[in-house]
């Protein structure tokens, strides 16, 4: 099993390109991530959620701390943490098959085999033939699909997904929450996603983390099972209505908008 | 001064998609232009019929016409039709394959390396606003009057669009398409040859076609100065003959191929590129 860890992790940014002042995005942040968690970021706009998701996925530099796999210090980004962005990041230039693909390609695997290999995970995804289609003929849920199916070519220990369901209908992004919880459970790699939606977090993670703003901070980290009881064949409604959903529902959305009183203070 | 704000906005392709997706563009004033050409060929014929001017300085339609069945057929100055377009577009192509194979590196580099950017901005900046004319005289004298110095006239004048067009695209490559690959462990050259290049290749396309048109009027105006075969060179020695009806026939060939040379390039962006138009 492999551990992603941010320890003691800060970020500033320069303000306005002066170098000699920086405003800091993220203080103090420590996270564990195990291949066997599925940790759900949530916090207002502007907290750090994508700063922090950019830092473990190595696109950012942190300004103090350590960033490592396995005690490991990261140089960058690599194939073992894979990343689902928000607007897809699918390249039209190639259909949904060879955007799939694009990671085994990277690796310098044969055509055939890669076309195996895609087909495979496009059918694991629920697009079996979509594969010769252009991106931009994909309904945004499909391509999200094809998005964390690109991911998952990589074969990567970690999906970092920033708010990939966040552009979505309600339907749409219900039927993917399952959806996710079910790739994540059968993939054995650990998950970071962070999103907006309180009900999202605590429908899919093993714990919900809480960043506040100014410099951004962890608040609180708590586990949670709804997943596995959904995953275990528990319904939704069943789950949203026992007491503990509505309690930690109830707690979380008071962490949130304490912070936002305080904010107006 | 900063060369970086000039570099950029004369040839930065900031329309990429064909006319055809926006409604009402080129179906709503094809008509309004098709009568303003029926009233100037109309006007044109009536002037010459009624000798308003002398047919030595303006041919009628009728006139150019048979001119230019006349030279194609039978040719003009030891050459048909044919045979000078085909030189014309020889050159040009020559040119173009030339100034595509160093372009569109020289434009990665631009956009992608600060030494690379450092090296050949001024260069291309030396070079882009000079009227290609003004340096042909040195360039026949350097490498004589052949082909060579033609073609190498003409690639003078392509290049900076295309390389600035490739730099343009560079950096207009989105930083997610980036991302994604590094984060699948995409190597620089891999996120450079797989990403970064053809995220640029609509702007390269129409850095091609803006190279196109600027290479044909160099073509011309070369042939004009030094050549023995070429449209540009068939209008020049008719004009020394006072042949009016070739010197207008050569000028609507030229007009003609510019336009037919435009099409073919929105043609290719359409065929190689039909994603841009869903960015
Ligand atoms: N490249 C940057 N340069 C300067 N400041 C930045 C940069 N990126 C982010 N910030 C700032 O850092 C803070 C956190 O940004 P971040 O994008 O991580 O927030 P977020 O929680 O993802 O917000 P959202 O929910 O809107 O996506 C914001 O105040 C933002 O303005
Ligand atoms: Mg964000």
């Amino acid at each position: 099993m492999s551990v992603l860890s941010l320890q003691s992790v800060s970020l500033a940014f320069p303000v306005d390109r002066d170098i000699s002042q920086t405003r800091l995005v993220l203080d103090g942040i420590t996270l564990h991530l195990a291949s066997d968690e599925f940790i759900a970021v949530i916090g207002r706009s502007g907290s750090g959620k994508t700063s922090l998701l950019n830092l473990a996925a190595g696109f950012l530099k942190p300004t103090s701390g350590r960033v490592s796999v396995d005690g490991v210090d990261i140089a960058g980004p690599g194939a073992d943490r894979a990343v689902v962005f928000q607007d897809d990041a699918l390249y039209p230039w190639l259909n949904a098959r060879d955007n799939v693909a694009f990671p085994l390609k990277l690796r310098g695997i044969a055509k055939g085999e890669r076309r195996l290999r895609a087909d495979d995970l496009l059918a694991k995804v629920g697009l079996d033939n979509a594969g010769a289609k252009n991106i931009w003929e994909l309904s945004g849920g499909m391509r999200q699909r094809v998005g964390i199916a690109r991911a998952l070519a990589s074969d990567p220990r970690f999906l970092l997904l920033d708010e990939p369901l966040g552009a979505l209908d309600a339907l749409t992004r219900a039927r993917l929450q399952q959806f996710l919880l079910k790739v994540w459970s059968d993939s054995k790699t650990g998950a970071l996603l962070i999103t907006h939606s309180i009900e999202e977090a605590m429908l899919l993670a093993t714990r919900v983390v809480v960043l506040a703003p100014n410099p951004g901070r962890i608040v609180a980290d708590i586990p949670a099972s709804f997943g596995r009881q959904l995953l275990s064949g528990k319904s939704l409604q069943e789950i949203k209505d026992s007491p503990e959903y509505r309690r930690l529902h109830d707690g979380l959305t008071g962490l949130i908008h304490a912070d936002a009183q305080e904010d107006a203070a | 001064m900063t060369i970086e704000v000039g570099i950029i906005a004369p040839t930065a392709p900031v329309e990429i998609q064909p006319d055809a997706g926006k409604p009402g563009r080129g179906r709503g004033t094809l008509p309004i232009s098709l009568v303003t050409i029926a009233v100037i060929i109309a006007a044109w014929s009536l002037a010459s019929v009624y000798g308003v001017v002398s047919p030595l300085f303006l041919p009628s339609p009728l006139i150019v016409l048979k001119a230019i069945y006349n030279v194609a057929v039978n040719g003009f100055v030891d050459s048909t039709l044919a045979q000078h377009t085909f030189a014309s577009l020889l050159r040009i192509f020559a040119a173009l394959a030339a100034s595509i194979v160093i372009g569109i590196p020289a434009g990665l580099a631009i956009g992608t390396s600060r030494i690379g950017k450092g090296i050949l901005d001024p260069i291309v900046e030396f070079l882009r606003p000079l009227p290609p004319l003004a340096y042909l005289p040195l360039i026949i004298i350097w490498i004589g009057i052949g082909e060579a110095s033609k073609i190498t006239v003409i690639s003078l004048a392509m290049l900076p669009p295309i390389i600035l067009s490739t730099a343009a695209g560079v950096k207009s490559a989105p930083a997610d398409f980036v991302n994604a690959a590094r984060s699948f462990g995409a190597s620089r050259l891999q996120v450079l040859l797989y990403v970064i290049l053809p995220s640029a290749i609509p702007s390269i396309l129409t850095g091609t076609r803006i190279a196109l048109g600027a290479g044909w009027s160099t073509l011309v105006a070369a042939e004009l100065v030094a050549a023995s075969r070429g449209l540009g060179f068939m209008i020049q020695s008719a004009a020394q003959f006072l042949v009016t009806d070739i010197v207008i026939a050569g000028i609507i060939v030229i007009a003609a191929i510019a336009f037919l040379l435009e099409i073919l390039a929105r043609l290719l962006e359409r065929w190689f590129v039909p994603w841009a138009a869903h960015r």
